[in-house]
């Protein structure tokens, strides 16, 4: 796994991040996932999670590899639905509905809820049939695409860059500003929440800081949940924090992930309630 | 700043299955089509397989085994000629595609530098010959004959047309048998000093044998049911003797049915339905000899 | 090492005797007949005591089975790729898989018999009502379209199959449904390769001899109609080929001046196949 800078890290908390984390207004969830476990098989991946994603927030998950993190993320648009043998036990509700309710369709919950994936992964097409793919394939009713396409752009800080190649192919773009296409594309469908896993690890240092801006700006409109190796980027862009770690079972041996705590970035970082948090955070293991 | 959410306007709606949905009516559509074509293909495949049956199966007699073709008693005749020549057609088409193309797999496979300009010709020329009409095969033999002053229409010109038909094929499974080998077995050989020939003729090719005897029965059972290339060599329908060397005539069991086939008397159509489920039965019998090396010998590395 | 690099090179070999095989006899006949004679006249007679070569009649007649062989490979091997490759549970690809290639394997000759017993009489004339005869090249392109689905199919779900997962993925994420992310994301991404795999059932079906020998009729003629009665070109090598002719004439050498035009219409259609087959392996 990345190697974080061994420096305390609660001291490089950006001044958004500062200014955000001191009056934070108090938790009004949209998602609250309440004692999760996942499956793949029999294979126990996650136990017993429980969490709120509160409104207009960035919520950091982290912890070391293999601790359950992307699994987690990946269960609360129902992205794991597609991988066979998978299970859900516990609610995942999202405004109140259990997502996994036998009258919810996934696909809904894909739209409301969106995903960036860890390696930027445009479409084959045009940038601007990148944008307009969501809004065309989920039948939104738009006004003008032209405008949807543009706005989408410009969220995600990408329209200047691209407004004179709209019908180039979306690989002629550098690794970073695919990574914002596919955050523009994310929010031309208008979802309420966007799930990040980790979103810049194959980006280099400059693109990273950029992705980061982004994100901070877009929690304006947005929830978004992140996975991310990085603490520093935990540090600088999450208002709250949850620390994952991987146990192993006394029976099977199989890695389970859980849920150690989770806070507000700033206790998290500074004065964590748990001993494995800090050991963590503070570079002893992972 | 103008967000999306105002532009388009959502509202927290329930999550419910929407017209856009794995179950909108267009969805289900667009899976039921998809079922029709498969059951096209399966019900083909049947009509095919039950209407040779059913047209044949009775003239599926000791007479078929045992008789000449006769151009006058369709009743009475049988493919023995036809048989007994593709024994020997298709068993001269393997004496030569497979040293030849297990020689040209290993060459390509293992020697061959694929940055050389001659190499990669061979391995363009190679997937175009494997789409070279059948037919042109025959021309091509049959020219070739011509021009040495050999007779055509005798098995081994009959084996060297189908033999060149394979052999693109013969060669392309080779090299993904041998590409299969992982590296260690060869590395491994090499370390100890043996020579890269050695290497390849007693670790990689041994290791890769289950998969060319795959492909190459496949290819076979390919030649097995060709007629066109020996079409052009004058393969002789109506013989009364059984072919007994390279230079002796002969007819195939495909070459057999096309003309029973073309016949207008019911009584040929049916000796042909019922050679197409002796030619179907042999090719069935091939086909899972190869099934059969798969399973039982190929090592999963 | 010599041996096995001369066994590499014999498929040069092969495709030089090919040209020479063909060029041969060809120029032999384009000496006595104008090469644009050849290939714009629509009246091919080679067996008139006055004879005329216009190839157009034997190429109608190979258009139109291999339009009709593609109209019916086309949607059905496409479907089948797409069910194959996007929708079918390992269980039902295990069965389903084996019946294509059973498909694959039957004989071409075989088809031949099933376009005349079956296809011409029972199915076009009992079931459709199509005024048929014994010969037509609609039954032979129907048949040639059998044959050549499962060339369309499994190229088409190797191009499929290939296509990332993330892309996918990604459409998935955007609330995209599987039949939009099917048609809209890996259709367009596999697009070259299944290109590839339609211009090659395109030479397959351009190159067949059994089927069209057997079920489209001996006459050549203009065909204009799919109920008609047509001689493709491999039909006419064929029917040539088993008749009487004698090397060195001229009636045999049009055979080869057909062949030679078979053998470049399918390279063109192969080489542009290995060049789709190319451009896709190097997207992914």
């Amino acid at each position: 796994m990345t190697n974080p800078d061994t420096e305390p890290a609660p001291l490089h908390l950006s001044a958004a991040g500062r200014r955000r984390s001191g009056d934070l207004p108090p938790l009004s969830p949209v998602i609250e996932l309440s004692d999760v476990s996942l499956f793949y098989g029999s294979f126990r991946a996650v136990d017993g999670v429980t969490l709120p994603i509160g409104r207009n927030e960035i919520t950091a998950l982290i912890g070391p590899s293999g601790c359950g993190k992307s699994t987690v993320l990946r269960s609360i648009n129902r992205m794991n639905d597609l991988i066979p043998g998978t299970r859900v036990e516990g609610t995942i509700s999202y405004h109140g509905q259990d997502i996994y309710a036998a009258d919810v369709d996934p696909i809904e919950v894909r739209r409301r809820i969106g995903m960036v994936f860890q390696k930027p992964n445009p479409f084959p097409k045009s940038i601007y049939d990148n944008v307009a793919y969501g809004p065309k394939v989920t039948g939104m009713k738009v006004d003008s695409l032209d405008d949807l396409v543009e706005q989408s752009l410009r969220d995600a800080a990408l329209w200047d860059e691209v407004k004179d190649k709209l019908k180039q192919s979306a690989y002629s773009l550098s690794g970073g500003q695919q990574q914002r296409l596919c955050i523009a594309r994310t929010i031309a469908v208008s979802p309420d929440v966007i799930l990040m896993d980790e979103p810049a690890s194959s980006l280099d240092p400059i693109a990273t800081a950029r992705i980061e801006d982004l994100m901070v700006e877009l929690s304006e409109d947005y929830t978004i949940v992140v996975v991310t190796h990085n603490m520093q980027q935990a540090a600088r862009v999450a208002d709250r924090t949850a620390f994952f770690t991987a146990q192993a079972s006394e029976q099977t041996g199989d890695r389970t992930g859980h849920l150690v705590e989770v806070d507000l970035t700033s206790k998290i970082f500074s004065d964590p309630a748990d001993k494995r948090t800090e050991d963590y955070i503070s570079g002893r293991f992972g | 700043m103008v967000t999306i959410g105002a532009m388009v306007g959502t509202a927290v709606r329930p999550l419910r299955a929407s017209r856009h949905g794995d179950r909108s009516p267009a969805s289900i559509a667009f899976l039921v089509l998809l079922w029709i074509t498969l059951l096209f293909a399966i019900v083909s495949l049947a009509a095919l397989l039950i209407t040779s049956f059913i047209d044949g199966i009775d003239r599926v007699d000791g007479n078929l085994f045992t008789q000449y073709a006769s151009q006058l008693f369709p009743d009475r005749g049988g493919a023995r000629a036809a048989i007994l020549g593709s024994f020997w057609v298709v068993g001269t088409t393997a004496l030569l595609a497979i040293p030849l193309g297990v020689a040209a797999a290993v060459y390509l496979e293992e020697f061959a530098d694929p940055r050389r300009w001659y190499n990669r010709l061979i391995e363009v020329n190679l997937q175009n010959l494997a789409a070279v009409p059948a037919i042109i095969y025959g021309m091509l033999t049959a020219g070739f004959a011509l021009a040495i002053g050999l007779r055509r229409g005798v098995v081994l010109a009959g084996g060297v047309a189908l033999a060149l038909l394979i052999l693109p094929v013969v060669i392309i499974s080779g090299r993904e048998a041998l590409r299969a080998v992982p590296a260690e077995i060869r590395h491994g050989s090499l370390a100890l000093g043996a020579s890269p020939l050695r290497t390849v003729w007693h670790q990689t090719l041994p290791a890769a044998i289950p998969g060319v005897a795959t492909g190459t029965i496949l290819a076979l059972s390919r030649a097995l049911g060709e007629a066109a290339p020996l079409l052009l060599l004058g393969a002789m329908v109506f013989i009364t003797f059984d072919p007994d060397g390279l230079m002796s005539g002969f007819t195939t069991m495909p070459i057999q049915i096309f003309n029973w086939a073309g016949q207008p008397q019911a009584a040929f159509r049916t000796l042909a339905s019922a050679a197409i489920i002796v030619l179907l039965g042999m090719l069935l019998v091939m086909n899972a000899l190869a099934i059969v090396i798969r399973n039982r010998y190929q090592k999963r590395w | 090492m010599l041996g096995l690099r001369a066994a590499a090179l014999l498929s040069i070999a092969v495709t030089v005797g090919i040209v020479i095989a063909l060029l041969g006899p060809a120029l032999e006949f384009f000496r006595q007949v104008p090469v644009l004679d050849f290939l714009s006249g629509t009246r091919w007679a080679p067996r008139f005591s006055n004879p005329t070569y216009g190839v157009l009649p034997l190429v109608t007649g190979t258009a139109w089975t291999t339009a009709i062989a593609l109209l019916l490979a086309i949607p059905f091997g496409l479907g089948a790729a797409v069910y194959l490759s996007e929708y079918a549970p390992t269980r039902v690809r295990k069965v389903l898989k084996p019946v294509l290639e059973l498909l694959a394997g039957v004989p071409s000759v075989v088809y031949g018999y099933f376009a005349l017993t079956f296809i011409a009489p029972d199915v076009l004339k009992g079931l459709l009502g199509i005024q048929v005869g014994t010969f037509s090249v609609l039954a032979a392109g129907i048949a040639l379209g059998i044959m050549i689905i499962p060339t369309v199919a499994s190229l088409s779900e190797d191009a499929m199959n290939a296509v990332p997962m993330a892309l996918r993925q990604g459409s998935y994420a955007l609330g995209a449904n599987k039949m939009r992310t099917t048609l809209r994301v890996v259709f367009p991404a596999a697009a070259s390769g299944i290109a590839a795999s339609v211009v090659l059932g395109l030479s397959r079906a351009v190159g067949e001899t059994m089927i069209v020998a057997l079920a489209a009729g001996t006459q050549a003629r203009m065909v204009t109609g799919p109920t008609q009665v047509g001689q493709t070109m491999t039909g006419f090598i064929a029917q040539t080929a088993t008749g009487e002719s004698t090397p060195g004439t001229i009636a045999f050498d049009s055979l080869y001046a057909v062949g030679l035009l078979l053998f470049v219409l399918t390279l063109i259609a192969n080489i542009i196949s290995i060049r789709l087959v190319r451009r896709f392996r190097e997207a992914y």
